[in-house]
């Protein structure tokens, strides 16, 4: 199975999302420069972290017109998983692949800190092996990740259950100090209606280890191979 | 022809930058402003001379790039070429 992680001119998380796919699980994983048109044989598109083009203009705004970014598009409506942490998220909204738009967090200030995110629904590649309910202990990196969407577009992520991650207290509490950057809703990540993309602000790639603090991220990396060796699996079934 | 673009967020979206610049304001003793909101403000250099073709091109610009239509709107405005110094009355 093969990871392809998208790097931007400014993406930071590049080698922690490889080292998660390739060291940690075992999986294939190469880096795939934003300039290249294809995506080659990728299984999952992984859109890292960092600060894209300085985050100029807006956080995302112009990695969005970057040439690889009409082979995600394409790899996104044939179905693939794409997973967009952090800016990757920033520029999945910024492309319309995923729904909303990023402010400034509420306080106006960066915030890098472990943060608990529930997980609300596992019918995603990259949700299935977790519990709804279950609170992941991950950190966050960003200074606008304060979700927001006009509330038509809210009530639509509400009532087709694409919220799949909110940030809430360890009892699992969507309380407003568990909130770190005032998103709506709590909002920590969504998905699409096809539910195979998935946009979420907290770092899954930085907590895969428990020398690292947290090995709650796994989970997200798990899922996915389970997920693609599933769909393998049905296919060589209906051959 | 130069064009102005200004882009701001929409009213319905909270600013926390000019929320904070405002409460600046406020502990600065300037009581009388009431609220801030910041936004942004380009100025495009157009190879054209029609005023209908930069205000086209302003505008795609901006709806397509400058802005993201989910939380901004944007204003374009167009500028003469008349330098400054052919103004009458400015002499030295």
């Amino acid at each position: 199975m093969t990871f392809a992680v998208v790097v931007f001119p400014g993406s930071n998380c590049d080698h922690d999302a490889y080292h998660a796919a390739k060291h940690v699980l075992g999986e294939d994983a190469r880096f795939v420069w934003h300039k290249e048109t294809s995506l080659g044989d990728a299984d999952v598109v992984i859109l890292p972290g960092g600060f894209s083009h300085g985050d100029y203009l807006r956080t995302g705004a112009i990695a969005r017109f970057s040439p690889v970014m009409a082979a995600v598009q394409a790899f996104a409506d044939r179905g693939g998983p794409v997973l967009g942490i952090c800016n990757g998220f920033q520029v999945l909204l910024e492309c319309g692949l995923l729904p909303g738009a990023m402010l400034r967090n509420r306080d106006v200030r960066f915030h890098c800190e472990m943060v608990g995110v529930r997980v609300e629904r596992t019918d995603t590649p990259f949700t299935r092996l977790a519990r709804t309910g279950q609170v992941l202990r991950i950190p966050i990196a960003h200074g606008e990740g304060n979700y927001f969407a006009p509330p038509e577009t809210l009530a639509d992520l509400e009532a087709n259950h694409r919220v799949i991650f909110r940030y809430a207290d360890a009892a699992g509490e969507t309380t407003d100090a568990a909130n770190p950057n005032g998103s709506l809703h709590n909002i920590a990540g969504i998905c699409n209606e096809g539910r195979n993309v998935v946009g979420l602000m907290p770092h899954p790639e930085r907590a895969c280890e428990r020398a690292l603090g947290s090995d709650d991220g796994l989970v997200l990396f798990r899922s996915v191979v389970e997920a693609l060796a599933g769909r393998g699996a049905a296919q060589a079934v209906t051959r | 022809m130069k064009a102005r673009v200004f882009v701001t967020l929409k009213p319905s979206v909270f600013d926390p930058q000019g929320h904070t610049i405002g409460e600046a304001l406020q502990s600065l003793g300037y009581d009388t402003v009431a609220d801030v909101r910041q936004g942004k403000y380009f100025e495009l250099e157009l190879q054209t001379t029609s005023a209908a073709d930069a205000e086209a091109l302003a505008r795609d610009v901006a709806s397509r790039v400058l802005a993201n239509p989910v939380i901004e709107s944007f204003r374009v405005e167009l500028l003469d070429q008349a330098p400054a110094a052919a103004a009458p009355g400015g002499g030295r």
